[in-house]
């Protein structure tokens, strides 16, 4: 090795309200693979997103140096000009472009402004040689896998001459064949001299490409370790990434005690969903979860582990392809194929985004907590008002969402005003069961216990509660009972008792290989 | 013209509406309803403001009796348009069929009603029916196999035009039985004692003035109940009055004239219904929350395919009325009938508060944004100016509304 390539010296980056990364560093070496893992909101894209000019200089403080240069990237575009590449997540491909088209575009294999296509066939051929991608150049990137999509967007990078490659979980979207093809590849990129950066949460990936590791957790860097050193179990990467704190955060609750005998007020049976466009991958695989009337049931895992598409896909099957399985409400089997079924059968699903899927933000608080229930508040297909006021001004109150009136549009509230609207929403609706995914996500840390409050409330009264969360210490402090997913899998099922931040997080980083 | 009968939304209440023009002058519900409504209060305005300008400029020529019932009577079509492509932009589509299905049912109109002496109140049914089943071909098509609204409508526009050509072969029929003509060019009847005011049309102004007096009370009283916040009452009683001398005002220009259109009496009931659906029914609210956000709608349980179906279904309809309406007021079903009705009306649709994007906009918006269009046509008339220069004005006029929107709401966000 040959001494560092990126230095990044105690970044600081706040937005407002929110401080994102507080005092990170990160050392990469010249040549190395350099894995860097940690919670959900533990501040790894931010961190890219700095590095790559997402974040221009000037917005965050602290300084990167690379190749022995001090950076101030005011875009990406300036970052590329210096060879590194961020390949996020959410592939930036344009899907009925062609291969060659994609690999090239900002960057045209033009002489005035006219594409020359032997010469963006020929260079393409190259570049996907190299990655591995034996498909015509002029294939529609629309109609070639995910796995070979996240192939065409190395090959971009290769063709921006690359030193540095950023990958932002590359494996995420991938089925155990195409995750080890794009393993091999980095390690063969590696041989050739490029520095990789590769965000994951899954330890068997990290323990097969990664020279070493760094651990973020709450926006601070909390250690760099040599992966191949014999003490850097993963026992020892899982108690970096969860850290030891559990204060106070929650409100007092009295465990449920589930009452023996009684069905459960929600039972998913054997439930198993395909993904929507690539039907051959299971995104939810075979699970079986259940959650009594008062009782919260907590459903951990991590980005891709199927926990949202497992409650959209019950719900109305708003999500991928249903396969399999069934849902019974109160011991008795029901259909849930439409919202409708589903909100008719006492279902709610508090999603996870409520600026796309939650809510209407051009509209009003009032209009958007009567939506899932109007006919609650109307006679004969019309709406009452006043009545529809009372209730929306008592959700105002009870819930203290902080707005002048219930006519402000939701769009104009804070995150977690406009959750405690989702909530009213569903609340009103008057469902047993309620879905509740990520509820607490981007919303402060007041607003946060305010929301906790009101599912304490609720299955006090009686409601189950299911409770998808990524905030360990969060399922911990309210449920009765989590269980664990990981790569569309059921991994584990705790009582409170039995649960701890490490034992879940065992399960949560299990892959196929290691559970088999 | 009261457009505010039934308004029950509760706050911001609207202030006034009136289609001269005649704003009520409320400062501070001026300065709420202006904070949360901008584009339609200020098309309210420039109304107002284009009234008055071609008042001035036509020596009074714009408001004489004579003129005002003119103006209803030459606008009514693209009116009931209008209000249909409201609803169909607020839920996020567009209409490009409705000129061609204008035409079209004027045709089948003809061919049933003078070719085959079909009576015509059941011939009138027929042809609702058909353009009922028309938009409802086209709702099928984008509500339930999830085409785009823009390219179906594109394609019945083609289609229906073309039917309208081989139903007529071509030729102008005509002329309409009476019965029909009086409901769309005529009059109400003439009862009572001689005032040199149509009688019937100043009692139907009375009970419209009361009515709104009713409907305000209340409308107060149960907002007092739910203990919402109410108005002032100095400031309700001059509300009150304000919206009493517009109906008052617009009442007598028409009973000095020959009283008010039936057709008039057939806009207002069309505003007022489906002002009151769009805002108080529950498939009102589905439709903004289908343009406002469509996934979200979805998750809360909203049957979207279903609305959307209704909706086109219903814009079919309204166009059939439409092309009723106007085959009997020129009294001859031709091929080129309803030409860029489809444009003049989305043109109204915009002008009068819709958005691109979906979820926003109201019925009376859309009738606002008609009535500025219509006066425009009427006023440049009347002074004079050729179709051609006619058009570029409301190109601009279409521009300067669409225009003062975006940089309103730019200079929210920024």
């Amino acid at each position: 090795m040959a001494g560092p390539v990126l230095e990044m010296r105690s970044i600081v980056k706040t937005f407002p309200g929110v401080k994102a990364l507080s005092d990170v560093t990160l050392t990469v070496q010249q040549g190395e693979v350099h894995a860097i893992c940690g919670e959900n909101g533990a501040g790894k894209s931010t961190l890219m997103k700095v590095l790559s000019g997402v974040h221009p200089h000037g917005t965050y403080e602290g300084d990167i140096l690379f190749d022995g240069e001090v950076c101030t990237f005011k875009d990406i575009r300036a970052s590329e000009q210096h060879g590194i590449v961020i390949i996020h997540q959410e592939l930036a491909l344009v899907p009925y472009l062609s291969i060659a088209e994609n690999i090239f575009l900002g960057n045209e294999q033009a002489t005035r402004g006219v594409i020359s296509w032997n010469e963006t066939l020929k260079h393409a051929t190259e570049l996907m040689r190299r990655v591995g991608l034996t498909d015509h150049p002029n294939t529609r990137v629309a109609d070639i896998g995910v796995g070979k999509q996240q192939l065409v967007e190395i090959a971009k990078a290769l063709s921006k001459k690359v030193k540095l490659l950023v990958l932002d979980e590359p494996t995420a979207a991938l089925n155990d064949e195409d995750s080890d093809k794009l393993l091999d590849l980095i390690l063969e990129l590696k041989d050739h001299g490029i520095t990789s950066i590769i965000i994951s949460h899954k330890l068997n990936e990290i323990r097969k490409v990664a020279d070493s590791v760094t651990i973020l957790r709450d926006g601070q860097t909390i250690e760099t370790l040599d992966v191949k050193a014999p003490e850097t179990t993963e026992d020892r990467i899982i108690s970096g990434m969860i850290g030891r704190d559990l204060d106070h955060r929650f409100p007092e609750r009295t465990p449920h005690q589930a009452e023996e005998g009684a069905a459960p007020a929600l039972e998913i049976r054997n439930w198993t969903v395909h993904h929507p466009i690539d039907q051959q991958r299971k995104v939810v695989d075979d699970v079986s979860i259940s959650v009594r009337r008062g009782e919260i049931v907590g459903i951990a895992g991590l980005m891709g582990a199927g926990r949202t598409e497992l409650a959209m896909s019950v719900f109305g099957r708003t999500y991928g392809k249903y396969a399999g399985g069934s849902v019974l409400k109160d011991g008795k089997e029901i259909r849930t194929k439409t919202v409708p079924e589903a909100v008719k059968h006492g279902i709610a699903y508090v999603t996870e985004d409520r600026k796309h899927y939650g809510l209407n933000l051009i509209d009003t608080i009032n209009r958007n907590i009567t939506l899932s229930a109007l006919p609650k508040v109307a006679k004969r297909g019309v709406v009452d008002g006043h009545e529809e006021r009372k209730v929306s001004e008592g959700y105002r109150k009870s819930m203290n969402i902080k707005a002048p009136t219930v006519d402000e549009p939701v769009g104009k509230l804070s995150g977690g005003n406009q959750q405690k609207v989702v909530l009213s929403k569903w609340i009103f609706a008057g469902p047993d069961v309620l879905i509740l995914d990520e509820p607490t996500r981007g919303i402060d840390v007041g607003a946060k216990f305010e929301i906790y409050t009101v599912i304490d409330k609720l299955a006090a009264e009686g409601k189950a509660v299911v409770f998808i969360s990524s905030e360990l210490p969060e399922l911990l402090g309210m449920c009765d009972r989590i269980y664990t997913m990981a790569a569309g899998r059921l991994t584990g099922e705790f009582s409170r008792a039995e649960a701890s931040q490490d034992s879940l997080m065992r399960q949560m980083t299990k892959d196929k290989e290691v559970t088999r | 013209m009261s457009t505010d009968v039934t308004a029950k939304s509760p706050a911001p209440a609207p202030p006034g509406k009136s289609g001269t023009g005649t704003g009520d002058g409320l400062l501070k519900l001026m300065v709420d309803g202006l904070r949360s409504n901008m584009r339609q209060y200020g098309m309210l305005i420039a109304l107002g403001v284009i009234v008055v300008l071609f008042a001035v400029w036509t020596q009074g020529d714009l408001l004489l009796p004579r003129n005002v019932s003119n103006l209803v009577l030459q606008n009514s079509y693209i009116l009931i348009l209008a209000i249909g492509m409201m609803i169909v932009i607020i839920a996020g589509h567009i209409d490009l069929s409705v000129g061609s299905i204008t035409a079209f049912v004027g045709g089948v109109a003809a061919v049933l009603m003078v070719n085959n002496d079909i009576p015509w109140p059941l011939a009138v049914l027929m042809c609702l029916a058909i353009g009922a089943a028309a938009g409802a071909a086209q709702g099928f098509l984008i509500a339930y196999l999830g085409m785009p609204s823009f390219i179906v409508t594109l394609a019945g526009m083609l289609v229906f035009r073309g039917l309208t050509e081989v139903f007529l072969e071509g030729q102008t029929i005509g002329p309409f039985p009476e019965g029909l003509q009086k409901v769309a060019n005529g009059f109400l009847p003439e009862v009572g004692p001689n005032t040199n005011y149509h009688n019937l049309t100043l009692l139907l102004g009375l009970v419209l003035i009361a009515a709104v007096i009713w409907q305000e009370v209340r409308d107060r009283r149960q907002q007092a109940q739910y203990s919402l916040e109410v108005l002032p009452a100095s400031l309700f009683a001059v509300k009150l009055a304000a919206l009493s001398a517009a109906v008052l005002v617009f009442t007598m220009l028409l009973a000095s004239y020959k009283g008010a259109p039936v057709v008039l009496l057939i806009l207002a009931a069309l505003l007022v219904g489906f002002g009151y659906l769009m805002r108080n029914g529950v498939i009102g609210r589905h439709v903004y929350a289908i343009g406002g956000n469509l996934p979200a709608a979805k998750l809360s349980g909203v049957r979207d395919k279903k609305v959307i179906f209704l909706v086109f279904l219903n814009m079919g309809m309204l166009a059939a009325l439409a092309g009723l309406v106007f085959a009997a007021r020129f009294n001859a079903a031709s091929p080129k009938a309803g030409l860029n009705f489809e444009l003049e009306a989305i043109a109204a649709s915009f002008i009068g508060g819709a958005s691109m994007s979906g979820g926003v906009g109201t019925v009376l918006g859309a009738i606002i944004g008609g009535l500025v269009l219509g006066v425009l046509n009427n006023g440049m008339n009347l002074v004079g100016v050729g179709t051609d220069w006619q058009q570029v004005i409301k190109g601009l006029v279409l521009l300067a509304a669409v225009g003062f929107d975006v940089w309103n709401k730019r200079k929210g966000t920024s």
